[in-house]
C-alpha cells in the first residue's frame, strides 16, 4: 500500500516539533531553517499551516531535471533528489508550483521532502495528529466521514479543540 | 500517529553540547558588538537561562545602580534544551534589575523567539550602556546590526513586528521589541514576542526603553546538536510520551490557565476588588466556561489554541470580541483573532478590578500585548486607583473624567487603552501600585510584595503561596515556587516551608534548562536530569540538577542584599496579615507568614536576617563579596 502525509491545518497548534523532526531526520541537527516541511501563520496567529511536498505522480520536479537527479522511490513514491547527480542548477526550484523543492546553498544542492523513506518524522512527532501517514488512496477518507454526517444534520466538528 | 513518540536518532545527528558556545554581547554606548565564548564553568555550575543569566548579571553590574540607568545590564537568555526537540524548547529568560521592584528581575517568555535567537547562534544576548537614540538589533546568524529605530519610536509591538520583517524582507524573522510602554518608562512594560507572548513581569520592557532598544529579531539557521543523539532522543520520547499521556496536560491544552478561575472561586482563593473579598460573584460570566459558550449575540470568544516553540501542550489561547462589544464597536481595527484570556489576564482585568465582561477582558489583554506591559501589574494597580477613587481620594478630575469604580468594564477598557499609550491617567497608572498609592498618601491600599503586584491566589487561602510571594526574589510571583498541593489540603502555615523551599530550587533548575515550568508535574526532576545529561557533555546527577537551583535561588537572594533589600522587605501587605478572609474555605484566617518565615530561613540555611551563612554559601560553592 502507497502511503501519503495527510495534513490537517486544523489541528495544528504551530508547535515546529515536525519541522525540529524534519531537520534532525535529514540533517542530524535541530534546524527549523534546514526542514523539508514548513509551518505558516496567518491571521495574528489564528491559523497554522503546514506545507511540504505531495509527491505529486507526474511530478513537475522531476521532468524538468536536465540531470535525471530526481527519482522516483518504487516502494514509497517518494519523490527523491540524488544529491550525487544534482548540479544544483534549481531548474526544478523553477518548474514545481507548490515551492516544496528548495536550494540548501551550504550544500549546493536542492532538498525536498522524501518521506523518511516511509516513516515521515514528522508525523511521528506531531503531536495533534495534524500531520498523519495514511493510506493515499483514502487521504480524503475522514473528512468524507465527517461531511457524510453533516449531510445528515449534524454539526461540523469545531477547532483544534 | 502521535502518541508522544517521536524517531529516534540517526546516522547524520551530529555531535554538539546542547549550549551554542557563544555569548552575544552588545554595548549601546559605544556601538559595539561582541561575540564571547560562553564561560563554561558558569555554565556548568548554572545550566542556562535564568540561572546562567542571573550569573552574568552578578558579575557583569553593580545591583546598587538604578534599574533605568545605562548601569543596568539586560540579558536575553536561552538554555541547553532551547531549540531542541524536547517539549516546550521555546521559553527564554529576560534577566535584568527590574525597576519596578529595585530587585533582581527573571521574567520568562515563549512563542518562537528564544529559540531562533539560540539557532543564530547564541545562548545569550547580553545588552549593556544606553544607546543615544533609539535602535533595533538585526540578528541574522553572524550578521549583528545596531540599526536605527528612528521610524519605529512610537510605534506598537505589532507594528515593530510587521515594519521589521517587511523591511528585512524576511517573514520568518522573530522579533521580540517594546511598544509605548516600555519607551515611556511604565514601571511594569513587558518585552513582548510573537505579538502575543511576553516577558511579562518586574519592567525589564522599561530597562529595555531605558536603554533606547526598541526591538531585537532574531533569524538563525544555524541549529543545535546535542551531545549524545541516541540517548538524547530516547529523552525526548520518553518525556513526551509523559506528557502526552497526562491529565494535567490534557487540561492545559483544552482549558489553558483559565480554569484556575473556576477552581479558585470555588476555594475562596481568588482576590477580588484589591482583595477585599476571595471570591467573586461574576466569576461565572468570566470563567474558563464563558469563553467557549456563545453571548447574546452568538459570539464565541476562544476560537483555539496554539503553542510556543517545540511545545507539545499548547496552553496559548487564540481569541477574538463580539464586533458589537462597546469596545470596538467603532474600532474595525481590534475585529482580527489574537492572544486570548489565560488566567492571570482574568483575574487580573476581572475578579481583582470587580469586571465581569468578558469582552472586556480581552480587549484589555489585547491593550497589554499590543503596547506591552504587564497584566497582572495593571490590573493590580487600577484595582488599588479603583480603591482611591472610591475612598475618595482620587476623582474625576484625576481620571480623565473617567467614573474609576470597581465593576466599571468602561474604566477597564479605556485605561487600558490609556496606559498603553501612556496618556492621560495612565501615566498614573503606569506608575504601579506602590508609587501611585504612596504619592496620593495611602501606601496601605497598594497590595505588593516588594513593590510587584500578586498573582491570583489569595494568601490567606493557599499559605504556602503567601511564603512564596513573600520570598520571592523578583516580587509578588506565582511561578517561582509550587506548593499548590499542600496548601489545597491543608490551610495552616504549618509544614509549608519545606515545600516551598524545595519547589523554589526545583523551578529555579528548570528554569535554568530552558523548557517551561508546565512540565514540571509530568516530567519531574529525572525528566529534565535525563535530557539535560543527554544533550550537554559531563555527568548530570539529580543532586547536581537541585544544587543548580538552590545556588541560583541563593545568587539571585545575594543580587538582591547587595541592592539594599533586607529580611525586611520578605513581607505581605497588612491586609493580607491582619484582616480575615470574608468568605469561603479559609473565612476567617489570615496569612501566618509569621509561622513560615523563621522555618524557611533556617531550612535555606540562612542567619535569623534573612542572609545567607558562610557554610551555605560555601557549601553552593557561593562567596560573599
Ligand atoms: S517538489 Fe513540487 S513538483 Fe516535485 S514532487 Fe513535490 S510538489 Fe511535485
Ligand atoms: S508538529 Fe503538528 S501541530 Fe506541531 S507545527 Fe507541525 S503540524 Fe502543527
Amino acid at each position: 500500500m502507497q502511503k501519503a502525509l495527510l495534513i490537517d491545518p486544523e489541528k495544528c497548534t504551530s508547535c515546529l516539533q515536525c519541522e525540529l523532526a524534519c531537520s534532525f531526520e535529514q540533517e542530524g541537527v535541530f534546524n527549523p531553517a534546514k526542514s523539508r516541511i514548513k509551518v505558516f501563520e496567518f491571521e495574528h496567529g489564528l491559523k497554522a499551516i503546514p506545507y511540504t511536498c505531495t509527491q505529486c505522480s507526474e511530478a513537475w520536479c522531476l521532468h524538468a531535471c536536465p540531470v535525471e537527479a530526481i527519482t522516483i522511490n518504487e516502494a514509497t513514491g517518494a519523490k527523491e533528489v540524488n544529491p550525487n547527480t544534482c548540479v544544483g542548477c534549481k531548474v526544478c526550484t523553477i518548474a514545481c508550483p507548490f515551492g516544496t523543492i528548495n536550494y540548501n546553498a551550504d550544500s549546493g544542492k536542492v532538498i525536498k521532502c522524501d518521506l523518511c523513506s516511509g516513516d515521515p518524522a514528522c508525523a511521528k512527532a506531531c503531536p495533534t495528529d495534524a500531520i498523519t501517514y495514511v493510506d493515499a488512496n483514502w487521504t480524503g477518507y475522514d473528512r468524507m466521514q465527517e461531511m457524510a454526517l453533516v449531510g445528515h444534520g449534524r454539526p461540523a466538528k469545531g477547532a483544534a479543540q | 500517529m502521535s502518541g508522544g513518540n517521536v524517531k529516534g536518532a540517526n546516522a547524520k545527528a551530529q555531535k554538539g553540547m546542547g549550549w551554542q558556545g557563544t555569548v552575544l554581547r552588545v554595548d549601546l554606548t559605544r556601538g559595539e558588538v561582541h561575540k564571547d565564548p560562553l564561560n563554561m564553568e558558569w555554565a556548568n555550575d548554572y545550566l542556562g537561562e535564568r540561572g546562567l543569566a542571573t550569573k552574568y548579571l552578578y558579575e557583569m553590574m553593580d545591583p546598587k545602580a538604578d534599574a533605568m540607568s545605562p548601569e543596568n545590564v539586560l540579558i536575553f537568555a536561552t538554555g541547553p534544551l532551547s531549540g531542541t526537540m524536547s517539549s516546550t524548547s521555546g521559553r527564554y529568560a529576560v534577566v535584568t534589575k527590574g525597576p519596578l521592584t529595585d530587585a533582581i528581575a527573571c521574567s520568562n517568555s515563549g512563542g518562537k523567539f528564544g529559540a531562533f535567537l539560540k539557532f543564530a547562534g547564541y545562548d545569550m544576548l547580553i545588552v549593556e550602556g544606553r544607546s543615544e537614540k533609539p535602535v533595533y538589533l538585526n540578528i541574522a546568524d553572524d550578521t549583528v546590526e545596531i540599526l536605527s529605530a528612528d521610524d519605529l519610536w512610537g510605534k506598537t509591538v505589532w507594528e515593530t513586528e510587521e515594519w521589521i520583517k517587511t523591511t528585512h524582507q524576511n517573514p520568518q524573522m522573530k522579533v521580540a521589541s517594546i511598544g509605548v510602554a516600555g519607551e515611556t518608562g511604565n514601571r511594569y512594560a513587558c518585552v513582548v514576542n510573537d505579538l502575543h507572548r511576553a516577558a511579562g513581569r518586574s519592567g525589564v520592557g522599561a530597562v529595555m526603553g531605558s536603554k533606547n532598544l526598541k526591538a531585537v529579531a532574531a533569524w538563525g539557521t544555524k541549529g543545535v546538536a546535542v551531545d549524545d543523539p541516541v540517548t538524547f532522543m530516547k529523552a525526548v520520547s520518553e518525556t513526551h510520551t509523559a506528557l502526552h499521556e497526562s491529565s494535567g496536560r490534557k487540561g492545559l491544552t483544552k482549558y489553558g490557565t483559565h480554569a484556575m478561575l473556576d477552581a479558585m472561586q470555588k476555594f475562596g482563593g481568588l482576590p477580588t476588588r484589591n482583595f477585599e473579598d476571595v471570591q467573586f460573584e461574576g466569576a461565572k460570566k468570566i470563567g474558563s466556561r464563558a469563553v467557549r459558550e456563545p453571548n447574546e449575540n452568538g459570539h464565541v470568544n476562544l476560537l483555539t489554541n496554539k503553542a510556543c516553540f517545540g511545545c507539545t501542550i499548547a496552553c496559548g489561547r487564540i481569541a477574538h470580541i463580539d464586533e458589537k462589544h462597546f469596545s470596538i464597536v467603532n474600532r474595525p481595527k481590534y475585529r482580527h483573532a489574537s492572544g486570548g484570556l489565560e488566567y492571570e489576564t482574568a483575574y487580573a482585568f476581572g475578579p481583582l478590578c470587580g469586571v465581569d465582561d468578558v469582552d472586556a477582558l480581552t480587549f484589555a489583554g489585547y491593550m497589554t500585548n499590543e503596547h506591552g506591559y504587564d497584566p497582572i501589574s495593571f490590573g493590580g494597580t487600577l484595582a488599588a486607583a479603583m480603591e482611591l477613587y472610591e475612598m475618595g481620594v482620587l476623582t474625576k478630575e484625576h481620571t480623565d473624567g473617567i467614573e474609576l469604580k470597581f465593576g466599571s468594564a468602561e474604566a477597564l477598557v479605556v485605561m487600558s487603552e490609556k496606559t498603553g499609550k501612556g496618556e492621560g491617567f495612565g501615566k498614573e497608572l503606569a506608575l504601579g501600585s506602590k508609587r501611585l498609592c504612596e504619592k496620593y498618601g495611602h501606601p496601605e491600599v497598594a497590595m505588593v510584595v516588594k513593590g510587584q503586584e500578586f498573582a491570583g491566589y489569595d494568601s490567606r487561602a493557599l499559605q504556602g503561596m503567601g511564603l512564596g510571594y513573600a520570598t520571592s526574589n523578583r516580587g509578588a510571583c506565582h511561578l517561582k515556587h509550587d506548593v499548590f498541593e499542600p496548601d489545597m489540603e491543608d490551610q495552616t502555615g504549618k509544614g509549608k516551608a519545606e515545600p516551598c523551599k524545595t519547589s523554589q530550587d526545583q523551578i529555579a533548575m528548570i528554569d535554568s534548562t530552558g523548557l517551561c515550568l508546565f512540565t514540571a508535574g509530568d516530567f519531574g526532576t529525572e525528566g529534565y536530569r535525563k535530557q539535560v545529561d543527554a544533550a550537554c557533555p559531563g555527568d548530570w546527577s539529580t543532586e547536581r540538577m537541585l544544587e543548580i537551583g538552590e545556588r541560583v535561588w541563593n545568587l539571585e537572594r545575594m543580587f538582591n542584599l547587595e541592592a539594599g533589600l533586607t529580611k525586611a522587605d520578605d513581607t505581605l501587605p497588612k491586609r493580607l496579615l491582619e484582616i480575615p478572609a470574608p468568605s469561603g474555605t479559609a473565612k476567617g484566617k489570615v496569612a501566618e507568614l509569621d509561622i513560615m518565615l523563621p522555618e524557611y530561613y533556617e531550612l535555606r540555611g540562612w542567619g535569623d536576617d534573612g542572609v545567607p551563612t558562610k557554610d551555605t554559601l560555601d557549601r553552593l560553592g557561593l562567596a560573599a563579596r
